[in-house]
């Protein structure tokens, strides 16, 4: 009995820590989702999404560097998913076992922790001083940069979760290799690797550093990508910093835009996730 | 009545698909013991003189595999008779699955692991290099121990194999799934539902969609390893109805660990263990007088 009452005593202990550390945990989260609602709620207005970034003291808006963002990640995701999965299907498919393979998976992990600023100095000084000046180019380089590493993995992972008898049974009906990759290995890990390409846009949604490097800022409707081009966080990052009150609200509001396309990339990342391999 | 030769491919009463399909297999039930040749008491039957042996298909000579430095086979020489069901049998760990797994090279997928020695189909050894390792598949069809339906519709499971092989038009297709599915006595079950997912099948129904998509592409010879043992006694015996069916067609080679699902479906037993090839013989020698001690013990449950 007095056994019993120790292992109870100590589950409860144990349970009580684990549900503090999830609260400690979650409080930040609740935190800082609550003073991005109250202080970005209120800079939610039309003319942010109609006007471009005002000088300091008018009003303005973030259409510009809403489209920037949009324009730069859009041609970093073009990049990167397609270089992302090849390399992932090359690691999972081909090179299973094989010392190359070891070597690309390790560099892969370490550029998937490289620091994002210096995924944007490597591309400052790759791109932006040999062109000579910062372009939108530079910027969705670097994005596509941080991109890559990200979709390598979650492609390679989930292309490992097939079971090799599916591509045994695809490779005795006489298939070619590409042909069970293609059709049947991406099929049945196909939501993994959707999943993993939204979730990589949702990390690059959000990177100022490597921007900063590149892309810079842009006051003004651009669409030149040769041109330094406006993008959400790098405009956030120099408002939310600056003295000026009107500046510092579009700032809030440019963090909450954010923040919820992210939540909503994860939903949607979730709902493929859970979507029935077949309707 | 219809004749138990009659496939009716194209025809749509159940009743009698299955009619037929039923009454095929049990006169190819009845007529099996009785139409195989006496063979000389010998590890091999197809060099004893005089007797008239059934056709070799798949002649394998000396065979050693290996796992990198493990060896799996040791010296492995062994017949498989075409429109014959030979079933490979012996404890965890024998190299029966091994064997099978030689026969359409499907172990060369992973690196470290090789075979020796020779494996002629028709007179063609197809260990040899420079095969064309998928004409070779299409010939060697094969179905696994866990069903494994493709990610697609059940249609598309079948249309895939046939898809490599050939360009067909869409009625043409129709009918060559129609047949496989068939064949594979599944058709009544499929048929309303032939663009659902494979996965929304049962066990039972997987395995006869696999060993349909198998057939589709009109193999010479059919692997089986442990085809059953994943079903329950029901989808099993169905199973073992349609092996009893396909052999009549094909040269079939299947790895059991049920002594008496080798009894009831194979026409020859090899019997394995710990990679050499203990004693082949017809079925029924092999479970009523075996010549080796050690296969009695097996076959009798003493060990294994």
């Amino acid at each position: 009995m007095e056994l019993y009452a120790r292992r109870r005593l100590s589950n409860w202990l144990v349970m009580g820590l684990s549900v503090a550390a999830t609260a400690f945990g979650l409080l930040w989260l609740v935190l800082v989702l609550g003073t991005l609602l109250i202080n970005g709620v209120g800079a939610i207005t039309p003319s942010l999404f109609t006007q471009m970034t005002p000088p300091p003291g008018s009003s303005g808006g973030l259409l510009n560097a809403i489209a920037g963002s949009l324009a730069m990640t859009l041609i970093a995701t073009l990049v990167g998913t397609p270089t992302g999965i090849l390399a992932g299907t090359f690691l999972a498919e081909y090179a299973r076992g094989s010392r190359f393979g070891e070597v690309v998976r390790f560099v892969n992990d370490i550029l998937l922790s490289a620091p994002s600023i210096i995924i944007g100095l490597f591309v400052y000084e790759a791109m932006v001083i040999q062109i000579g000046h910062f372009s939108a180019w530079a910027g969705a380089m670097a994005l596509a940069i941080i991109m890559i590493p990200v979709i390598v993995r979650t492609t390679e992972d989930m292309l490992r979760l097939v079971p090799s008898a599916l591509r045994e049974a695809a490779a005795a009906l006489g298939a070619p290799k590409w042909k069970v990759v293609v059709m049947i290995t991406y099929r049945a890990a196909v939501q993994g690797m959707v999943t993993g390409v939204l979730l990589a846009i949702a990390r690059i949604s959000g990177e100022t550093a490597p921007l900063l490097f590149t892309a810079l800022n842009n006051q003004f409707w651009s669409t030149d990508l040769n041109r330094p081009m406006a993008n959400l966080p790098v405009v956030i990052f120099q408002f939310a910093l600056s003295p000026y009150a009107d500046w510092q609200v579009l700032a809030w509001g440019g963090a909450l835009l954010i923040t919820a396309a992210i939540l909503v990339l994860n939903i949607t990342a979730r709902f493929v996730a859970a979507w029935s391999s077949f309707k | 009545m219809i004749s138990p030769t009659v496939r009716p491919l194209m025809s749509d009463s159940d009743t009698a698909g299955r009619a037929s399909a039923d009454s095929a297999a049990v006169s190819q039930a009845r007529r099996t013991p009785a139409a195989i040749p006496r063979l000389q008491p010998a590890l091999m039957p197809n060099e004893a003189p005089g007797t008239a042996t059934p056709a070799t298909k798949v002649d394998l000579r000396n065979i050693n595999f290996f796992y990198g430095k493990f060896q799996a086979l040791h010296d492995i020489t062994l017949p498989l008779y075409d429109r014959r069901v030979t079933a490979f049998i012996g404890p965890s760990g024998c190299g029966k699955s091994t064997l099978l797994r030689i026969l359409n090279r499907i172990y060369e997928l992973y690196p470290g692991q090789v075979a020796t020695g020779e494996v002629y189909l028709d007179g063609i050894n197809i260990l040899a290099p420079g095969l064309d390792l998928n004409r070779l598949r299409a010939k060697i069809g094969m179905v696994f121990q866990k069903p494994t339906p493709f990610p697609m519709s059940i249609y598309d499971n079948i249309a895939f194999g046939i898809g490599l092989y050939e360009k067909l038009p869409k009625s043409e297709l129709d009918d060559r799934v129609e047949s496989a599915i068939r064949r594979a006595a599944l058709w009544d079950e499929v048929k309303h539902k032939l663009r659902d997912s494979g996965l929304s099948l049962s066990g039972g129904q997987q395995q006869r969609l696999c060993i349909a998509r198998a057939i589709a592409i009109e193999p010479e010879v059919l692997l089986l390893d442990e085809p059953a043992s994943a079903l329950d006694p029901i989808s099993t015996q169905r199973i073992e109805e349609l092996i009893a069916e396909l052999k009549v067609d094909y040269c079939i080679a299947m790895v059991t660990h049920n002594m008496q699902q080798a009894a009831r479906s194979s026409d020859y037993t090899a019997f394995l263990y710990l990679g050499e090839l203990i004693e082949f013989d017809e079925t029924e020698r092999i479970f009523t007088h075996p010549r080796v001690p050690r296969t009695e013990d097996y076959i009798t449950g003493r060990f294994g």
